[in-house]
């Protein structure tokens, strides 16, 4: 086979194992899935793990010396002892400092990475998923797995995963000098630590119940704020901010009843944690204490013993924490694989062999002057969730570089049918056909760069004005951009603070209706696309820029095949066609005039005769 | 285009702050951590009471051991006496069950109190962001305040979820561990205590880098959030334009400034906590040698250095503690830091301190007298209202025209009070609208405007967002004010009609759609003065005769002040006012206007033309 090149998402499915059946809904086998993250850092992982042993093997060799502190020096009365012993003591403190150094060290780094590639792969894949699922997700809940569910995650690779060994270890490793010690002691220390076990379980399966809940409710509290940020305004010209307070409230209030119970739990736990290991330190003491009566165990023993009991006390505690935050990543990794695990709707169909041969074809194409024949061959589509089509049985023929203006009431599907275009929803029946190719049947980045779009909503992102407007392309020189913003009537561009390099969008400079509607236009136009798809782009210009704008746009759409949408009979003096969408279906096409003529419905809609205000339309009214 | 300039460039809001701010912005966190705490001051001294005790018990374990070496063994290995070994077992089970049972109340009592002020906190921001004014808005970006109720408050909240116990127990036990050992023995105590020296060096020395660190983190992970929110907001363009690529390039980047920043913050760790461990483990080599060398001497007894053994290995364990929650520490700190601002910030539209009440309404009238009294307002720097003097009688319905800039948008937000003027008032029946109480001016004032926002993220469905222009309104009350402006075929033909769920930010309808709303809403509300601030403008002419049909009947009687840049929304006007430059340049009616040769017969007939 020959090496196929892969984008980062289908390096991220590759990483992300697929599930087995059985293993669905099990968090532990979320995580299992994330493995592949771990490989890259392999050797740093068992270079840590050592480390981490290797502390924990000299620190439980300090009440050794204790030992030999009492039962050597002390007993003895050599002074001479104590120097060397003091000196080793201090000597396995530095190795413990050493160590615990050279592994947080090397986990600084190890984590960050890894955090840092489960991220860009999750954002690949979300840039993957369709427009549908990006609308069916709360915003909140996207964003809730990409920082918090991911910090789980990296808190659990970083430390849970090699303290789980290491605490094993330790555990085995102080149990086996407990009963070098003293071998029934060493038992009964070893039998107390054992019902730790199912109250971690126990424990454990609670937490994981809460601490889920809470981050559900978090993010749906995150849903709420968001929208009560964005649409103050609303709420303040209503007055409705008692409404949306309250329910913030109860929200919020939800949010906390499930953090006090988990508090609860916390608190019994932990006291439980400090019980057990204290109940053995009080049988080591009497016990101990009888045994050295019976001079079966040294002083220096006993206090060895209990010193070294006390190093069980950490392994058995941070255990708790292990499995806690083990949890809370296992949870977060089932949130995180539900993203990984939900299939882009739209595609490309095609085999990697056969997209080629159709790249290779398109780019063909491209010398030809009749590119950008836009067909919608008995097209219908209906919202996943919804009963009814929106477009019934659309069929649309947009000849190579003409413009066909798209009307119809509110509601009848214009915008979808726009948006079928770049494949942003995908029909339910029939088909849409670029220059002939099904555009199921193109690549996904050959017909989007054949398409250029302008929304009803402009979008522009937190970034510069040049990257705003080159955001289909990202090579163009500044002439193409002047160009574009010129076309746009968007040349206001430049006089802002910055010029060009202004930051616009949500965390930069606030712009009009308007204006954002003419930077996602000059954008649409420095994409140079075949088809140019515009979902009325002038509906917030006022009249004098609209007919600037519209003056240009006639130039602009001059050898351009253009899907317009338009409300407004002054925009449709652009088209070449005009086609009446109503009841998902073109009742009507032609040119303006023949259609007001031969279409009552049309002529409802777009007869000037009719707009209100003209003076006489008042009396009519 | 190198890889970083990206993001273009604004003015930013200073994030270095001088020490003197820095311990002004402290003294703001603590003047609102002590207000949201003083409703629980019983239950923060009981937690403070119950801490001191689980600490104390906890002590006792290590002592107790000493003693059962020094005074309870020496019988039992003498005369076979174990009473009093007994007498020591009981009182270390009693400690024991002390320490278990003070300890699980205090984590449940500091989870509840703690979780108690973070509700109260968030409830308060949101209130408070509600109070304050548009104008605070549109500068402090919606992402600021997002962030401000999320991120922040949950970094607070961890604190008191999993750092503000740990931080004070560890406190606590150092001090008490301290003064357990010096009262033990002072030489070996002092020794321990010498350990304090370089403790307290490491320790201000990472206090100092881990603040920068953590600084840093912060913002670099706030850049991640912002991309990440923008990219799958505007997923439409993002897929359309085949950003994917380039997206993925900048969200690298801007996550490998994280992970360095964050490396950087975890080495500092990497350093610190292994230090402190140095230190003590030094010591107890230290404890061990000389400690020997005082039981040879007869000094002190074997029991005595078990006791300094044990308490050693537990003295410096909440050290590492504290560098572990330091960070947590930290983001409460400054998230707190951060709502204290908010908090503190004054509204620019304040209620009334002596509300005034509102005139009876004219019975002959349904809407109210607007009055502008010269009035000037602008933006910043700029002046977008000289002078305005302007009577609009109760139920005359004026239209506002002019280019862009002239002013008529300020007029609106003027009337809906969304700012207040600088000079001069502006007044509903005579009453100055700054001292009407805000759920009265709601309730005579209403705007609707182009951004026409639904609510869809809870859930919400039609009929919920209809009845958000008035509360408790009946269904079949939602239903004949959608029907009125026409928008009663559409929502019947959703999947669940009125109970259709409208998706995020009402995703499912169209801009027009969600216009439609808006307006059903306004019509429920019912208000004497409508403002309409290009409020048709998404609509077709169909829909747009729909609503002003309706307008027809809903306005009779009623004030209303309308805005569009299409003269087709000016249709039922009484009376046109042309602005231009904040001014008024010509006032009339209609008719009379279109005879004459002013600014308004020109646009008029552009207009026209752009018809045809």
């Amino acid at each position: 086979m020959p090496p196929v090149n892969l984008s980062p998402a289908s390096r991220a499915l590759a990483r992300v194992r697929p599930v087995q059946r059985t293993r669905l809904a099990r968090p532990v086998g979320a995580l299992w899935r994330l493995r592949g993250y771990l490989k890259p850092y392999r050797l740093q992982l068992v270079v840590m793990l050592a480390a981490a042993i290797g502390a924990v093997l000299a620190e439980i060799a300090v009440p050794l010396l204790i030992k030999y502190v009492i039962d050597g020096a002390i007993a003895h009365g050599t002074k001479a002892l104590l120097v060397p012993l003091g000196l080793a003591a201090v000597g396995l403190g530095a190795a413990v400092a050493v160590l615990n150094l050279t592994r947080r060290w090397i986990q600084a780094n190890a984590v960050a990475q890894i955090e840092k590639s489960i991220r860009d792969d999750l954002y690949a894949h979300l840039q993957r998923l369709d427009v549908w699922f990006h609308d069916s997700w709360q915003s909140g809940q996207l964003l809730s797995r990409a920082t918090t569910d991911l910090s789980s995650i990296r808190r659990f690779a970083g430390f849970g995963l090699i303290f789980l060994v290491v605490n094993v270890v330790t555990f085995v490793a102080v149990v086996a000098l407990l009963i070098r010690l003293n071998w029934w002691m060493g038992l009964v220390t070893a039998a107390v630590f054992v019902p730790v076990l199912p109250v971690c379980v126990r424990f454990e399966k609670r937490y994981t119940v809460l601490s889920r809940r809470v981050q559900d409710q978090q993010g749906d509290l995150a849903t709420q704020v968001e929208e009560a940020a964005t649409g103050i305004r609303v709420l303040k010209a209503l007055g409705r901010g008692s409404i949306a307070a309250a329910r913030q409230a109860a929200q919020a209030d939800q949010v906390y009843q499930t953090q006090v119970a988990k508090a609860a739990l916390l608190g019994s736990f932990w006291a439980l944690l400090d019980l057990i290991p204290n109940a053995v330190i009080g049988i080591v003491i009497v016990a101990g204490a009888v045994t050295v009566a019976r001079h079966a165990l040294t002083l220096g023993g006993l206090v060895a013993f209990i010193t070294l009991a006390l190093e069980l006390v950490w392994p058995v505690e941070a255990l708790g924490y292990i499995i806690a935050s083990g949890q809370e990543a296992a949870t977060a990794a089932q949130r995180i694989g539900e993203i990984f695990d939900a299939r882009p709707a739209i595609t490309d169909n095609l085999p990697e062999r056969a997209v080629l041969r159709v790249r290779g074809r398109s780019e063909a194409q491209t010398v030809t002057p009749t590119k950008g024949h836009l067909e919608f061959d008995h097209v219908a589509f209906c919202y996943p969730d919804a009963a009814e089509p929106v477009l019934r049985d659309v069929v649309l023929d947009v000849a190579a570089g003409t413009t066909v203006v798209l009307t119809g009431a509110t509601g009848s599907g214009k915008t979808t049918l726009l948006q079928l275009v770049p494949r942003l929803a995908e029909v339910s029946a029939g088909s849409v056909r670029l220059d002939g190719t099904d555009i199921r049947d193109l690549p996904l980045a050959t017909l989007r760069a054949a398409v250029g779009c302008a929304f009803e909503d402009a979008m522009l992102f937190s970034a510069s004005v040049r990257e705003n407007v080159t955001f289909g392309a990202p090579d163009a020189d500044d002439h193409a951009i002047e160009a574009a913003l010129t076309a746009a009537q968007a040349r206001f561009a430049y006089e802002l603070p910055w010029g060009l390099d202004t930051r616009i969008g949500e965390q930069g400079m606030a712009l009009s209706g308007g204006q954002r509607q003419r930077i996602a236009l000059a954008r649409a136009i420095l994409a140079r696309p075949d088809v140019l798809v515009l979902d009325d782009p002038l509906s917030a210009l006022d009249v004098h820029t609209e007919q600037r704008v519209t003056t240009a746009l006639h130039e602009i759409l001059a050898g351009v095949t253009a899907l317009v949408v338009a409300h407004r009979p002054s925009t449709v003096a652009l088209a070449d066609t005009v086609a009446l969408l109503s009841g998902g279906v073109i009742a009507a096409s032609g040119s303006h005039r023949d259609l007001l003529a031969s279409s009552p419905q049309y002529a409802a809609l777009m007869d000037p005769a009719r707009i209100p205000f003209l003076p006489h339309s008042k009396e009519i009214a | 285009m190198s890889a970083d300039t990206w993001r273009g460039v604004a003015t930013e809001h200073a994030e270095e702050v001088s020490a003197e701010l820095a311990a002004l912005l402290r003294e703001r966190s603590r003047r609102l951590l002590g207000d949201l705490l003083r409703p629980h001051r019983r239950a923060v001294t009981a937690t403070g009471a119950l801490i001191v005790v689980a600490s104390l018990a906890a002590l006792a374990g290590p002592w107790l051991v000493g003693v059962a070496i020094d005074a309870g063994l020496p019988p039992l290995l003498g005369s076979g006496d174990a009473a009093p070994l007994l007498g020591i077992a009981v009182a270390f089970a009693f400690a024991v069950a002390v320490q278990a049972v003070t300890t699980r109340m205090f984590v449940t009592m500091t989870g509840r109190v703690g979780q108690r002020v973070v509700l109260e906190l968030r409830r308060r921001l949101f209130g408070h962001f509600l109070a304050l004014d548009v104008a605070f808005h549109e500068d402090y970006t919606s992402g600021r305040v997002i962030s401000r109720q999320t991120s922040d408050i949950e970094a607070i909240s961890d604190l008191f979820e999993e750092g503000l116990d740990s931080l004070i127990s560890a406190f606590l036990s150092l001090l008490l561990v301290g003064t357990g050992m010096l009262l033990l023995d002072w030489q070996l105590g002092l020794v321990v205590l010498a350990g304090f020296v370089p403790l307290t060096w490491l320790t201000a020395w990472f206090r100092r880098e881990s603040a920068r660190a953590y600084r840093r983190t912060r913002e670099a992970i706030a850049l991640v959030i912002v991309a990440f929110v923008e990219t799958f907001g505007g997923i439409r363009a993002v897929q359309a334009f085949r950003r994917e690529p380039r997206n993925s390039a900048v969200f690298s980047g801007l996550g490998e400034d994280y992970a360095d920043a964050s490396r950087h913050a975890s080495r500092l760790i990497a350093v610190y906590g292994p230090s402190i461990s140095l230190v003590g483990n030094v010591i107890t080599g230290v404890v061990l040698g000389y400690g020997g060398l005082l039981v040879i001497d007869g000094d002190i007894k074997v029991g005595v250095l078990t006791s300094f053994l044990l308490y050693l290995q537990r003295f410096f364990d909440p050290l590492q503690d504290v560098s572990q929650f330091y960070n947590i520490f930290q983001a409460a700190a400054s998230g707190l830091e951060k709502v204290s601002g908010v908090l503190e910030q004054d509204p620019a539209v304040p209620e009334p301190r002596t509300p005034q009440r509102l005139p009876r309404r004219a019975a002959s009238s349904a809407g109210r007298r607007v009055r502008f009294e010269s009035v000037s307002f602008g933006y910043r720097d700029s002046l977008v209202l000289p002078d305005l003097d302007l009577d609009i009688p109760a139920g005359q319905i004026v239209a506002l025209v002019g280019q862009t800039g002239a002013g008529k948008t300020t007029i609106a937000r003027l009337i809906g009070r969304f700012y207040d003027p600088r000079s001069g008032r502006v007044t509903l029946d005579g009453a100055d609208l700054r001292q009407l109480p805000d759920d009265v001016l709601r309730a005579e004032v209403t705007v609707i405007t182009q951004e026409n926002y639904v609510f869809g993220g809870s859930g919400e469905t039609v009929a919920d967002n209809i009845r958000l222009g008035r509360p408790g309104a009946s269904a079949a009350e939602v239903e004949a004010a959608a029907a009125m402006i026409g928008a009663h075929d559409f929502i019947a033909a959703l999947p669940q009609g009125y109970q259709t769920p409208v998706g995020k930010r009402g995703g499912r309808l169209s801009a027009g759609q969600r216009q439609l709303i808006s307006f059903a809403r306004a019509f429920l509300a019912a208000p004497s003065v409508l403002v309409l601030d290009e409020a048709t403008s998404l609509l077709d002419i169909p829909t747009e005769q729909a609503v002003q049909r309706a307008l027809g009947t809903v306005l009779a009687g009623r004030t209303a002040v309308i805005i569009a840049h299409r003269l087709s929304t000016v249709a039922i006007a009484d009376r046109v006012l042309v602005l231009d430059r904040g001014r008024i340049t010509e006032d009339g009616a209609p008719s009379h206007l279109l005879a004459g040769a002013g600014e308004y017969a020109a646009l008029h007939s552009s207009w026209a033309a752009s018809l045809h």
